[in-house]
Formats: structure tokens, sequence, C-alpha cells
């Protein structure tokens, strides 16, 4: 390059020629001379040359508004990322530079903030999941429950895990991904068709000495709770199995948290706690478990406040590291080091800016908002709406088998009214029919309901 | 340079709550109706701060001047390139047209992220010499795990998965090598370095047997040093019938270079956070996309985003594939930073940044080399982008250990290196300065090594009993992880001292 390049302050020619000659060296080149020829001269880039900031973000921002974003149409869907309100002040905490250009904190004594604020959130978690120990963050859901399923298997030296059907997709071929390698198997169990609930019968009949974990959903992805799920716990016990209960977050200022309902290990998403949903990451994978022997066990950061040595003052510093793949290599508890630890920090504030009454009425105003969708929907002639007799939260499946068109088509149609409609069940479960899953949250208003309400009835008579 | 970390002595937020404060503003909805069934209801609510708005937002502010990063100054961290993070990158992502977009939402409204994506994809094959991309890992090690996965489908494709079940590591890597060839059901071979860290033909040779499935290796390897062998340790360890895989936490070095590809590799991942200039957020979010062979290329996670003419979309319809590794479809905010900084940067700002780079470091490991106490292995060699120093003389002499020294330069404001690592290096300090620091701060930081010495060999006290100068002094670490002592929430109930 000719001129200085902005982020590379020793590319001024001047200073490099300087330091070249302090080593002992004539040209840049000679630094690379250790690298043999027929690699180096198959190596040079075939990319665009350097453009000036001003041309790169005019390019980005022209590509990003090409995008729709649901700000932009009334969208419903969720089904593992849900449009929350993210606070000013998360925004805001999360673009503090000293937090957002850390490294991780190897070195607690100028990393005190971080570490803090990840012992906090991880007291958050804990206190929200109704568990003893929660970790400072896994990716997401998905990775965080095909952890969980590898923990069971090592806690309890048995291969099989139990699942309910109706489970995300994503979730299960995750852990289908991570659990293969260590020999274990899936098995999925039904759920009743009318309420969603688990069959005990079908419990009854496959839980056995190979279980090493029985998992359910509180809400299911479908958007429903498992009313059984106290027995579930208790018949997975009796059985030398570990229960685990993934759940949303928002839910747990009102519902049950995996805690009070027997759980072993709960997992669960993290991004609705003032995270944006980011075309679907980062996200945030929250973890937690009960119990000493488990936790030696975990897998994943885990942050403890001590002292300094002179007892002088608290402070936090990351524990139990001889779990890690730094120190134990192949024997870690998982192969996890960068994780999600920013994302951790908004949840934090998040949680700190709701408490618990915030938490209450944010559940509140969901479970109100959908009510009312539900309802709404209720109204338009063929529709069966929700399809599982159940109490939900947040979420509930719209049956369009009783209207003319699917649920595809009813899709494409909104979307030409500007509306977003729900992720559509056909691929993911047949049995369902022509169905789709509706995501309603305190986003939605009650004119955005009305709207959407309103183009599906059109769009029904239409076809009719 | 002087330096003094804020020192707040701030208070668990719990201890900061009071009943009745709320933070929050929710829409005022009537929500008399909301009727739940009492079985389903939670008990005892959950022991969350009760705070105004101003109240959290100070506390996590002097939480925030209690940490360290790359925008306050020189974060020397071996094997982590922890290089400045252009802001515009973080600025173009602050917008609901990415921040709002649902990861299921029709194709048609998101053709700019998925073209973003794509473009992004291409260019990370063109950089490592590879084949085709996966942006999906969420982080270097699910990079890896992704890794170890392909190299199981592929033996598996082979009818060889039930025989090749090793795969080898250096003893010099980094410990997620081994963790994610583990956790992708495979045993661990670990092979002997040489002394400079380098692979020993003669070794690998050794552990090359029917049952390799592979070999993990990084280039230039943890030393800084380049693998001038790297031709023929690919070419022994494809006779073997294994694959080849990069650990991309060291690409830095090879922009333009040195592209993995052409030195025999099959699977590479690539550390979005280090040599993409993505801010890593005190432990993440970063991302983690491999990049594979032609050949491999059916066995990539799924989806992939894909193009035909003018419309991109996500190809689920992937056969081979090994299947989903995360929610949805990878990291993409993250993601998006990297493709302005690359489009910023282009082949000549890539090509510079490898090169000055790597003069930082070697200018740097021959400056700290003359300094009283330190040794670097093999003078003569250069380095890449990172280099090894050793403080055992300094050890056996004063007493003052890489620990101690590390902690010292907190004092000066400077982050420590990695230290202690890799093991092959006695009382080792790894320092990567990165391509963004100025020759300016290169000779402060050789100030302040020499200060140090100078005060190990004078008063050395001084630097045993550091630091002073940042948030807390020496941190009792045993206590955090003791049986007796250990507090991991504010749940537990306080232990005595």
């Amino acid at each position: 390059m000719s001129e200085a390049h902005p982020y590379i302050p020793n590319s001024a020619p001047r200073i490099k020629k300087e330091m070249l000659k302090e080593i002992g060296l004539r040209d840049v080149e000679d630094l690379f001379s250790d690298i043999p020829e027929s690699i180096m001269k198959n190596s040079s880039l075939q990319l665009h040359p350097s453009r000036s900031e001003m041309e790169a973000r005019l390019q980005v921002e022209d590509l990003l508004s090409r995008n729709v974003s649901t700000r932009e149409m009334t969208s419903f869907l969720g089904g593992g990322v849900w449009p929350h309100y993210v606070p000013a002040a998360v925004d805001e905490i999360v673009s503090r530079s000293e937090f957002l250009t850390s490294y991780t904190p190897y070195q607690p004594e100028v990393s005190q903030g971080m570490l803090q604020a990840l012992f906090e959130y991880q007291s958050m978690i804990a206190e929200l999941m109704g568990m003893e120990f929660a970790n400072s963050s896994l990716y997401d859901w998905s990775t965080a429950l095909g952890e969980a399923a590898r923990m069971a298997s090592r806690v309890t030296g048995r291969e099989e895990l139990l699942v309910p059907h109706y489970i995300q997709p994503d979730r299960l071929e995750t852990l289908k991904t991570f659990s293969e390698p260590a020999g274990m198997r899936i098995v999925e169990l039904s759920q009743d068709r009318r309420t969603g609930a688990i069959l005990d019968e079908d419990l009854n009949q496959k839980i056995s000495s190979k279980t090493a974990g029985v998992y359910i959903e509180n809400p299911s992805y479908l958007g429903f709770f498992e009313t059984g799920a106290k027995r579930i716990g208790e018949l997975s016990h009796e059985k030398g199995a570990l229960f685990i209960i993934g759940a949303d977050p928002t839910s747990l200022g009102l519902f049950a948290p995996p805690g009070e309902l027997g759980a072993d290990i709960a997992v669960g998403e993290g991004q609705p706690l003032g995270n944006h949903m980011n075309y679907g990451g980062p996200l945030l994978g929250l973890f937690a478990c009960n119990g000493e022997r488990l936790l030696r066990q975990m897998p994943g950061r885990l942050i403890g406040m001590t002292m300094t040595r002179d007892g002088i003052s608290m402070a936090f510093t990351m524990a139990l590291q001889t779990r890690e793949q730094h120190i134990r290599r192949e024997k870690a508890t998982s192969n996890i080091c960068t994780n999600e630890a920013l994302c951790a920090v908004a949840a934090a504030a998040y949680l700190s800016l709701m408490g618990p009454k915030g938490l209450e009425r944010l559940a509140k105003t969901i479970i109100a908002n959908s009510e009312y969708a539900i309802q709404k929907m209720k109204g338009l002639e063929g529709l069966k709406v929700p399809l599982f007799e159940a109490q939900h939260f947040k979420e509930f499946v719209i049956s369009f088998d009783r209207t003319g068109p699917t649920a595809s088509r009813v899709n494409a149609e909104l979307l030409k009214r500007g509306i977003q409609g729900g992720i559509c069940l056909g691929n993911q479960f047949p049995e369902l029919g022509q169905s789709a899953l509706y995501c309603v949250t305190e986003l939605h208003t009650r004119e955005s309901i009305d709207r959407v309400v309103a183009a599906m009835k059109a769009i029904l008579e239409e076809r009719r | 340079m002087t330096f003094k970390q804020a020192r707040w002595e701030e208070p668990v937020i719990i201890e900061r709550s009071s009943q009745g404060r709320v933070g929050f503003s929710i829409p005022k909805i009537d929500t008399s109706s909301v009727n739940i069934p009492t079985e389903l209801l939670r008990k005892t609510p959950p022991r969350l701060p009760e705070l105004s708005e101003t109240e959290v937002v100070r506390h996590y502010v002097r939480l925030s001047q209690e940490n360290y990063g790359v925008d306050l100054g020189m974060y020397p961290l071996g094997s982590c390139t922890m290089k400045y993070n252009p802001k515009l990158s973080d600025r173009v992502v602050a917008t609901p047209k990415i921040q709002d977009l649902h990861p299921v939402q029709e194709d048609e409204t998101v053709q700019g992220i998925l073209r973003i994506l794509y473009e992004l994809s291409q260019w990370l094959a063109e950089i490592v010499g590879l084949s085709k991309v996966s942006l999906q890992p969420a982080a270097g090690a699910q990079g890896e795990f992704a890794g170890a996965m392909i190299m199981r489908a592929y033996h598996k494709q082979n009818g060889e998965l039930e025989k090749r079940d090793e795969i080898i590591v250096p003893d010099s890597a980094h410990g997620t090598n081994p963790a994610s060839a583990a956790m992708a059901g495979f045993k661990v071979v670990e092979m002997p370095s040489n002394r400079q860290g380098c692979v020993d033909l003669g070794a690998l040779s050794a552990s090359l047997t029917p049952r390799t499935a592979g070999l993990m290796l990084t280039n230039p390897n943890t030393l800084g040093i380049f693998e001038s062998d790297i031709i023929e340790i690919a070419k022994l360890v494809h006779e073997a019938g294994g694959l080849l895989y990069y650990d991309g936490a060291n690409l830095n070095a090879t922009l333009g270079k040195a592209k993995p590809g052409r030195m025999g590799f099959d699977i590479v991942h690539i550390n979005i956070h280090k040599t993409f200039a993505t801010p890593h957020g005190g432990g993440g979010p970063g991302a983690g996309p491999i990049a594979v062979t032609k050949e491999l290329e059916r066995f990539l996670p799924v989806p992939v985003v894909e193009r035909t003419g003018e419309r991109y979309y996500l190809d689920f319809n992937r056969p081979h594939t090994i299947g989903k590794i995360r929610s949805f479809w990878g990291n993409s905010a993250v993601l998006v930073r990297a493709y302005a900084y690359i489009l910023m940067m282009g082949r000549d700002g890539l090509e510079e940044a490898a090169e000055a780079a790597v003069l930082n470091a070697n200018y740097l490991a021959r400056k700290l080399s003359r300094v009283r106490g330190l040794e670097l292995p093999f003078p003569e060699k250069l380095r890449k982008h990172e280099f090894v120093i050793s403080a055992a003389k300094m050890a056996r002499e004063t007493g003052v250990t890489t620990g101690h020294f590390s902690k010292r330069l907190l004092d000066f404001g400077i982050h420590a290196p990695t230290v202690y690592f890799p093991l092959i290096v006695e009382e080792a300090m790894m320092i990567e300065p990165t391509e963004t620091v100025s020759k300016q701060e290169l000779d402060e930081t050789i100030n302040a090594f020499s200060r140090i010495s100078e005060e190990a060999y004078t008063k050395p006290d001084v630097v045993r009993n550091a630091p002073a100068n940042v948030a807390v002094t020496r941190i009792d670490e045993a206590r955090a992880s003791h049986p007796k002592t250990m507090q991991l929430t504010w749940r537990q109930k306080t232990r005595p001292a």
C-alpha cells in the first residue's frame, strides 16, 4: 500500500522502514521468507480493493435497507427467537466499549466489571429458573440442550434421552448432532393430540434403566404448558434418570420455574432478555443445575465471588476451571471457550430493570395480548384456535384445516398486505395439517392484531 | 505512562434493591382477565433487584469502568488477536434492518442480509483458499466441533469410521482442539512437538496409523513460528488416509501470504472475532465459520446460503450434511460486522494487516529479548503474528515469575499476555501485539517491560505484590473454587471468610 491505513498505524512508510531497519531487515517480504514459495505464490487474495469508510457504510446500509424488518410489517413469528422490547438502557450498557471490546476475563484484577456483571447474571438466572447454579452462558437453547443431554449421560452412565414429540426442530436436530458421537439415542414421547400433554402410558413404556434423562419444555414449542411436569419429574427420579426442563425466561415471572417442578437441569433461550433478534444470532443459551455433583459436570464458564488475597475487598474470578477445555483438554465437560458473555450482560441489565414486578407484568401482558388475538381469531369461520386445549403462553397454533387455503397460501396473502404470518407447521408436524404457530408478545398492539384478523378474514372469504 | 483503573467498590446489584422501585415501563393494558390455573403458577417470586433505571445504568457503567478493553490500550493476549475493532462495524448493525429481523421471515423480505452472508462466505473461502464456507458455528470451538463432525461423516461415508477413531493433536495445541475432537467421539492422540513447537516429522509418522482420522494443527504454531514443513506434513496425513484440520486462531499472520488451502488443509475454522476485528464482548459473542475442500462440501452443516441468479436463499436440502449444530443460521450480527470490515480492508488492507502484525511482533520480540531476565527462544527464527518469551531466568535470579510480571504489567495500563502457555516454554509469556498498535505504543510497552525487570532485580516485592493501580489487588483464586468458600450466585448464603 502506498498510503497509511487508518487502523494500521505502522503502515506509514517512514515508520515501517524505521522498524524494519531496527530489526535488521530491508523489506517487508523478508518477514515472510520462512513461507515456502509454492504456498506464497498462490496465496495472494482475489478480492476487491480497499474502500473508504464512507463507501463501505453506504454499501452495507444499501444492502440492509433491502430487508423488511418486523418494525416495518406486523410479524407473528416466534418459535425460538421472539420479538420483545429492548429497553434503551440495555443497548446503552452493552455498548460501553470497556465491556464490548474486552476479551474473556483471564486477568481478573482488570476485568472486575465483566466478572461481577456475569456473577449477577448467574444469580439472576438461578433465581429465575429456581435452581441452585447457573453458568455464565452457552451459545443458545439448542446447544444448551445438547450439552444437557451429554451431561445427563455422563452423570448417569446411561445413553437414552426422552424428548417430547412437539419439540422445536432446530433443537431436536442440534440435540441429535451433539448426542450421536456420545453414543446416545433420542427417543420421542407421544403427546396428547387434544391437550399436548405427554402421554403417561407412552412415558411409562419408554422410560427404563437406559434412560439418562427426560426432557420436557414448559411452555412447549407450540405454546402450551405441560400440566404433568411434576409427575414426570418424579417418575424420572424413580427410574434414576435426570429431569431436564426447557423454559422461556419471560414466562418465569409468573409461571412455575423448572426448580419448583423438580428439574435437575434447566435450559432455555435468553434472547428475549434484552437481546435483539438479529436474524437469529447471537443468541444466549441458559443453563442451570442443582447440586454439587451436577455442578462438577457442568459445561461452560462459571464466575465466583471471592476476596482479594489481603482479605480486604470483595472480588470476582472464574471458578471451577478444572472442568474446562483450557485445563482439562479432551477430558473437559465441553469444548466451549468463547461464549455469549455480552448477551449475558444484556440479560443482567434487562432483569435488573424489570425486577420481579416487571417480569410478572410482562408475562401477564403477553398472555392478555395473545388471549386477545385468540379470541378475535375464534370469530373467524373455519379457524380452530388454539389447536391445543391448554394454558398457552406467547404462542399458539392456528389450524386452517377447515378453511380453503393452505397455511403457506395464507402467509403469502398476508405478506401482500404487509403482514408476516406465523411459522407454517406442515413440514415439521404433518399430522397437525394446515397449521401455523403464531407468536404474540408485549410488542403487539390491539390495532396490529385487529389488522391481521381483518386480513385473515378477507383472505379466507376471498377463497371460499 | 501512569494508569489508575476506577475502583468503585460497587456492591452486588441485589444489595442496592429497594422494594417498590421499578426500572421498566410496559404499556398499560388491562390484565385483570388473565387467570392462570394455580398449579401452573410460581410459588416464590424470583429474588431480582428492584431499582430505577438511573440506578441500574450507574451500576453497570461503574462496572464497565472496572473493565479493561481494547479501546483503552495495548492488549497483547497471545493467540487471541485483540486488534482494534473499527467503529463502523458496530454502527452498521445498530439498525432495525438487522436487529429486528426474524430468522424465519419469508426470503423476499431478507434478501439484503442473505446477500451479505452469501458474499461474506465467498470472501472467506477465497481468503483461506478453500471451496465452500458455512457461517453457522457460534465460535471457534464450535467450528472445531463441526470440523471434527465432518471428519466423522467423511470416514463414515468411506466405511472407515469404525476403524478411524483417532485424532492427532500436538501437545502445544489450544485446549479446544482435543476437547472438540473428543466431543465428536474421537480418541485424542497427543503428539509431542519439537523444541520449536513445530511438528516433528518423525513423531508425526509414528503417530499416523490406520486408526488416524485426522490431524488438528495451527500454522503459524503457538510459538508464532511458521511450520515450513507443512506441505510434507499434509502429504503424510493424506497418505495415511487422514484429513488435515486448520485451527484459525492464528490466521491473522497469513492473510494473502499463506492460504491454509494452499498449505494442504482440508477443513479450516475462522475466528471472526479475532482476524476480522469484531468485538469480543468480554467472552463472546464471536463467530467461527468453517471452510472445506470441494470433496467435503456435502457434509457442511445445514443450512448453507446459496443463490440462483439474483435471488438468495437458505439451502436445507443437503442429504449428506452433518446436520444442525445450533439454532437458526449463525451469529448474523457478528457476521455483518465482519462483512463491513472486509469490505473496508479489501485485499490490500488485509495483506497490509498481516504484514504489520508480523512486523510488530518481530520488532517487539527483538526488543523484549534484550530486557534483563527475559529470553526469546530461537532468536534466529522469524516470528509471525506472535511470539513466546520466557521469564525463567528472571524467576531463577529474582523470584519474580511470569505470574508476578504479568500482574505488574496491568499497573502500567497494559493487558497481560497469555501466560504459562504453551507449556513447552518455561515461564512463558505469549505476546501478540496485532497490526493495530503504533510504534509508540510498542515502545511504551518495551519501556514498561524494562522498568518491571529493573524492579524485579532491585525491589522485587513491588512486582510480587502487583497489581496496585487497578480495581482490586491480587485475587484469591483458590477461594473461588474451594468447596467450603465457593460462591457462584447470591442464592447461596454468603459463607464465612
